[in-house]
């Protein structure tokens, strides 16, 4: 992440070839998220999908496409750490929901990947607000896991995943409890006994393919996580199950954990940072929904940073399909209630690909890094501002949606036009 | 993580009590319904305010809050204004006003004053936090047809709800029932203020609402227990039903106040708690709010209060009125809309960012709701991204006229605009003073005045209330 970056733009700049495919988004302040920081009038250079350069003095490659930012934003597009886009059309109809699988026999091998549809009409109304990368989290279905979890881009296309069996989603929350059968007790152990199983798996699955928590190509699917070579994202709000988490990844390493919910984690700080353990938060969730939630608060987002904990932020409170979108807004509020901007900026970019282990790729504006760039006419955390231009992969990508469609549609209501016949 | 559809567009239905006369509630007389008119002959007229508000406003001094940038929620806006408060109105909205002897006077430098935000859709108290299942109280589910039935005796006053909306500015809002029902219930206008008791929260005087619902909740709800409504056509077909029913007991009942009224020996019809509230509508006492998305179906239910000779106050939810602002214009109609939600059933499905935006530039009454008790802490960023988005399609819309959208527009929808909702002189005293531009992200309420009495503070412990639920509780006194 800590690359020289002035110096790798400036000989770049020098010997960039121009090609159909390379972009100079221009003319904008373009916050880095690296040590370059913010440029206060700076140029990133797009080319072939990567960047290539970013700097205050860029030269723009001849027979460049250029997009003006018009003295806007530049950025690195917004990665939401916790989603189910293109796997939610409409929620209520369990036709078009495969967020969850409550009556699948299987559980840890189930692919969110296998679920999701790039052609949903929520992908491109994520984009256009800036969103370009997104974890699909999968719900818990017969038991506390929901299946091994993806990323995406948000461009719609037929290739949008681009990263599969990124984590394994378990629920151990107080629906996680009722689900293991009425307590915090019947999840751990759940949870114990599926470790267990895949410890000795496939030995202990020779002879018959249920294990004691597991059926065996659950157990295969969660073997890269009790060795530690995928992370396992833990569902937990009330500090006591923070602290249980705790204790179970000291108990079983190598296995790493992310904390998703974490409303209480605040009274955790000290001893998730100490453990490195991650924390997916809502930073506007500040209501004692629940008794795992009592201590929510507004301060949760600033308690963690400063604290030293590593936090991403998530949309939890409102949905993951429709809008996931509102990810800036929510950073935002967090701003207003005492975190720095740049750290609740990087809380919905950079951050959650670190937490993914895609953080040398995406999240950052420099050279190497994927061309995901947003061109926004205002700071991106501010309600009132939004994305003018979307570069997935070096790609500008399309700003019209179902939604403004629709808008354009019913705009006039003196046509008299039939709206039907209004294309 | 998907939020809890059936909760959040549900409604209940509600009550009334006869209306004696044409009045709202509080006028009637006598002991347990009878009043005795002059004459000697005794008629049955039914307390119409039978769990009376007891608020009252607190003491408050003078209080000038000067050089700040006013929105007075009806359009206007003065760059560098001043508000004053005296005996709990608004006194004097202008430029270098004097303060009186004794006032309080604030620096208002950089910073914007408006109207206390008002929201018309909320179901605090009724689904309080915690979501325990006890708190599940807002949708009598048991029947579509459930006028009979007040949101009010549910409504549980500890909501720790009600502070964090505070802290977002918000000095009324109005409870309703959830929407499972046909009719949900009546629902009920709250002063934000602290109280033992729902009575010492109600707004006093503001007229009673009936909670009607549209579309595939009530059909889910009764379809899924094999019994209508399971349909559209159902919903329709038990609304008539009902109406019906009230407008004969409404006959009953006017011609037996004009038949003792005229000297006649007659008996009073037997009371139905439940077509009292119907029959207030049909006498124009209480307010109809209509939980419906689709734009064709508020299209027939506009028809059904005309074959019925009732008016739709507010549409709530209304994804799809941009799709017909003319036809709610036309009828007199309002909608409480979402800036940005949708997607969570079909009805949701066609939900646009510019439904607020485009209703307004098309002359529809529109205003904003939350119907969630995160969203109404920060009301003010909601209608901030239904402005944006309206500009950004080229509707040239003012900030000021925009907060029309959080105070006076609801005020309008729930019976009290000449009490609140705007700050005009001798108007309640219900004030926000935000830290910046109340449609930046980074801005925050920094005080907030009810009837002119400072209620939140957020510089100052004392004057962020804690209900009893928090207290004890990890995070006691945390927003």
């Amino acid at each position: 992440m800590k690359r020289t970056l002035s110096a790798i733009a400036l000989s770049l700049a020098c010997t960039l070839p121009a090609m159909a495919q390379t972009y100079a988004v221009t003319n904008g302040r373009v916050v880095t998220n690296t040590s370059a920081g913010i440029i206060e009038d700076g140029t990133v250079v797009v080319r072939d999908g990567d960047i290539v350069a970013v700097g205050a003095n860029v030269q723009i490659p001849e027979g460049a496409t250029v997009i003006d930012a018009d003295g806007g934003w530049i950025t690195p597009g917004v990665f939401a750490p916790v989603t189910q886009l293109g796997l939610v059309e409409v929620a209520l109809e369990s036709s078009t929901n495969d967020a969850g699988a409550d009556d699948s026999p299987y559980s840890v091998a189930l692919d969110v990947a296998d679920s999701f549809n790039p052609a949903g009409m929520h992908i491109p109304t994520t984009r256009v607000e800036g969103i370009t990368r997104a974890a699909l989290v999968p719900s818990s279905g017969h038991n506390i896991f929901g299946g091994r979890g993806a990323l995406i881009d948000t461009s719609g296309d037929a290739d949008s995943v681009f990263d599969t069996g990124s984590f394994v989603f378990a629920d151990l929350s107080q629906s996680g409890a009722s689900t293991a059968g009425g307590s915090r007790a019947a999840a751990w152990t759940f949870l114990e006994a599926a470790f267990g199983d895949t410890r000795f798996y496939p030995g202990r699955y020779a002879a018959h393919p249920e294990g004691d928590a597991l059926h065996r190509y659950d157990a295969a699917a969660l073997v890269d996580v009790v060795r530690g070579r995928m992370p396992l994202m833990v569902e937990v709000d009330r500090a006591a199950d923070i602290r249980r988490a705790l204790r179970f990844q000291a108990e079983n390493p190598p296995v790493q954990l992310i904390i998703h919910g974490g409303a209480e984690a605040w009274m955790v700080a000290d001893e998730l940072a100490a453990a490195n353990v991650p924390v997916l938060i809502d930073p506007i969730a500040n209501l004692p929904g629940s008794f795992d939630r009592i201590g929510s608060t507004l301060e949760n987002a600033a308690r963690l940073h400063e604290a030293g904990v590593t936090v991403a932020y998530t949309t939890q409170s409102a949905d993951g399909y429709w809008n996931a979108r509102l990810l800036p807004q929510h950073a935002g509020n967090a701003v207003a209630n005492g975190v720095p901007w740049d750290v609740a900026f990087r809380s919905i970019t950079l951050t959650p690909a670190e937490i993914y282990g895609v953080g040398a790729r995406y999240g950052a504006l420099a050279a190497g890094y994927a061309g995901d760039v947003v061109v926004w006419n205002g700071d991106p955390l501010e309600v009132m501002s939004a994305p003018t231009h979307v570069l997935i992969d070096g790609e500008e990508t399309d700003m019209e949606t179902r939604q403004t469609r629709l808008r354009d549609r019913y705009m006039d209501i003196t046509d008299d036009t039939p709206y039907a016949y209004r294309r | 993580m998907i939020f809890d559809t059936w909760k959040t567009t549900a409604a209940l239905a509600s009550v009334l009590v006869l209306s004696a006369c044409s009045n709202g509630g509080g006028d009637t007389t006598g002991d347990d319904g009878a009043g005795s008119d002059d004459g000697g002959t005794t008629i049955v007229r039914h307390e119409t305010d039978p769990y009376p508000s007891t608020y009252t406003p607190r003491a408050s001094t003078p209080t000038l809050i000067r050089g700040a940038t006013v929105f007075d929620g009806v359009g206007g806006q003065i760059e560098i204004g001043d508000v004053l408060m005296v005996d709990g109105r608004i006194a004097a909205v202008g430029t270098g006003l004097e303060a009186p002897e004794g006032a309080t006077v604030i620096d208002g430098a950089g910073r914007y004053v408006t109207p206390g935000v008002i929201d018309i859709h909320s179901h605090l108290g009724v689904y309080p936090s915690p979501g325990v299942s006890a708190h599940s109280d807002g949708n009598e589910a048991t029947q579509p047809v459930t006028s009979e039935v007040w949101v009010e005796h549910s409504v549980w006053p500890q909501d720790p709800g009600f502070e964090a909306a505070l802290a977002g500015g918000i000095t009324t809002l109005h409870i309703l029932p959830g929407s499972a029902n046909l009719f949900g219930g009546r629902g009920i206008t709250l002063r934000n203020v602290s109280g033992r008791t729902v009575q010492e929260m109600k707004f006093p005087d503001a007229p009673y609402t009936l909670k009607m619902a549209c579309g595939e909740n009530p059909a889910r709800v009764y379809g899924n227990r094999g019994r209508s409504p399971a349909t559209d056509m159902g919903n329709m077909a038990g609304y008539r039903a009902a109406w019906q029913r009230a407008s004969d007991y409404r006959d009953r009942w006017h011609d037996y106040w004009e038949d003792a009224e005229a000297g006649e020996d007659v008996s009073a019809p037997t009371r139905d708690i439940e077509l009292d509230t119907l029959m207030g509508v049909l006498d124009g006492d209480i307010l109809v709010h209509m939980h419906c998305y689709r734009s064709d179906q508020m299209a027939q239910i506009i028809d059904m209060s005309n074959e019925f000779d009732y008016q739709v106050s507010v549409f709530h939810h209304a994804v799809e009125s941009y799709k017909i602002p003319d036809i709610l214009a036309e009828a007199n109609a309002c909608s409480a809309v979402w800036a940005d939600w949708g997607g969570f059933k079909m009805e949701a499905y066609d939900s646009i960012r510019e439904n607020l935006p485009l209703l307004h530039a098309n002359g529809a009454c529109a205003m904003i709701h939350s119907d969630d008790a995160l969203n109404i802490q920060r009301l003010n960023q909601e209608v901030a991204k239904a402005l944006a988005d309206g500009r950004a399609a080229g509707l040239e819309i003012t900030e000021a006229e925009a907060w029309a959208w959080l105070s006076s527009n609801p005020a309008r929808g729930l019976g009290i605009d000449d009490q609140t909702g705007s700050l005009v002189e001798g108007l309640r005293g219900d004030v926000v003073l935000w830290s910046g531009n109340p449609f930046s992200t980074y801005t925050r309420a920094d005080q907030v005045w009810i009837d002119g009495s400072l209620r939140y503070d957020r510089s100052d412990e004392s004057l962020q209330p804690v209900r009893d639920f928090m207290v004890g509780q990890p995070g006691e006194g945390d927003q």
